[in-house]
């Protein structure tokens, strides 16, 4: 009977907490926009955007370099190392851009999200601000989403532009394969409609989701401690899984059908 | 001040998005910034196609001059027709000329060779809408092997 009625508390709980996390979205974007909100937004592009740059060139860079050097040491043996350059590009654009970027956003800007909201609310920040008439879905939760939205597909296509530099430094200028070669398949095989567009298109969905989740973890922790350190590693678990398992559907829409 | 630096930092992060887009777009995608490529259509008739898809080069000597736009099955016949958008740089080719579909290696993917035909003093020249009458399919290995077999029991 317990165990029965765990169940159900836990399916309510769940629910309810879809339910907040949908008002709580809404609420961010249907609020009315203010000359002000465009300052604020701009101000959290800093934060989650420029200031995850660096890793987001790093990781990019290193990763376009090693699918150059893996992907040549098999190539090779079918003398097709011409095909380097779509290797890279494609798994690039169509895979690896979007989501690793997504994985590398949710750790270094979500969970600072979630943390910083999180620790708003545990000081009542929040209910400060209510205090003094100001909507804080409209102040604190409407810049940041929009801010993360913006700022993610921007990082993906630096995220791909870099890696697929740092592919030709490799294949090219270190292994060898001839340059022309890997510039001219690449434009042969690569459409930009369907390979880079649905690639913006799924880091977009990612950058909704993974904002989402940092941002209504943190308006939503217990706000102690311990409730904030709980959110912010939801925060990562649950982006994670959600861009890795979104990941695998919007692959079948855009690519698995012909 | 710091609000200067942060529009400063955010506008740099919008210029190298701006250049990861248009790296994307010219030197990966090959979008082009004219879109519209000037072009005419040639139409061919074949066996069989193998395995020749739309959007697969159509060459001379191994410069491309145009692109497969499309294929489709005359209802009539029952046979492949091929249509061949072909830039309109290259627009002087007589109607002797003949096509076949080669495949580029042994392991690549199948494209269009375009033979131009004989001109003579005042050649008939192939333009917008016309067939090309001069055809060779795909080679089919199945059909090779079939002939080849058929061939050594003969004997």
């Amino acid at each position: 009977m317990n165990y029965l009625q765990s169940i159900g508390q836990n399916t309510l709980n769940a629910l309810m907490s879809f339910g907040r996390a949908f008002l709580m979205l809404a609420g961010a974007i249907l609020a009315i926009p203010q000359s002000k909100n465009i300052r604020l937004t701009v101000q959290q592009i800093y934060v989650v955007g420029v200031q995850s740059l660096l890793i987001i060139i790093v990781s990019g860079l290193f990763i376009g370099m090693v699918m150059a050097l893996q992907g040549y040491t098999i190539l090779v043996n079918y003398g097709a190392e011409g095909s380097l350059g779509p290797m890279v590009a494609l798994s690039l654009l169509r895979e690896l851009g979007p989501v690793v970027t997504a994985l590398l956003f949710a750790g270094r800007a979500g969970s600072a999200l979630t943390a910083e909201i999180g620790l708003m609310k545990a000081t009542e920040q929040l209910s400060s601000l209510e205090m003094m008439a100001v909507d804080p879905l409209r102040r604190i939760i409407a810049p940041r989403f929009w801010a993360g939205v913006i700022a993610m597909p921007m990082l993906a296509l630096i995220f791909s532009a870099i890696g697929i530099l740092g592919g030709h430094l490799v294949g090219v200028d270190w292994l060898g394969v001839d340059a022309g070669s890997y510039w001219s398949i690449m434009q042969a095989t690569v459409e930009w409609d369907k390979d880079v567009v649905n690639g913006i298109i799924k880091s977009f969905v990612f950058a909704i989701v993974v904002t989402w989740i940092a941002i209504f973890k943190g308006y939503d922790a217990i706000p102690t401690s311990e409730g904030i350190s709980q959110a912010t590693t939801q925060t990562v678990v649950y982006s994670s899984l959600a861009v890795l398992g979104l990941d695998f559907v919007l692959t079948a829409l855009m690519f698995g059908i012909n | 001040m710091t609000t200067r630096k942060t529009e400063l930092l955010v506008g740099t992060f919008v210029v190298l998005t701006l250049l990861a887009v248009l790296l994307l777009a010219l030197k990966v995608a090959n979008q082009g910034l004219s879109g519209s490529d000037q072009s005419y259509t040639l139409y061919a008739k074949f066996d069989n196609i193998g395995g020749l898809k739309p959007r697969s080069a159509v060459k001379v000597g191994g410069v491309t001059v145009g692109r497969v736009e499309s294929i489709y099955l005359d209802q009539d016949d029952f046979t492949p027709v091929v249509v061949l958008s072909i830039s309109e740089q290259y627009n002087n080719f007589p109607d002797t000329s003949s096509v076949a579909i080669l495949t580029s290696g042994l392991l690549g993917e199948q494209y269009i060779g375009f033979q131009p035909g004989f001109a003579f003093d005042d050649p008939i020249v192939l333009a917008d809408g016309d067939f090309i009458s001069d055809t060779k399919s795909a080679l089919v290995l199945e059909d090779l092997i079939g002939q080849f077999l058929f061939s050594r029991d003969s004997n």
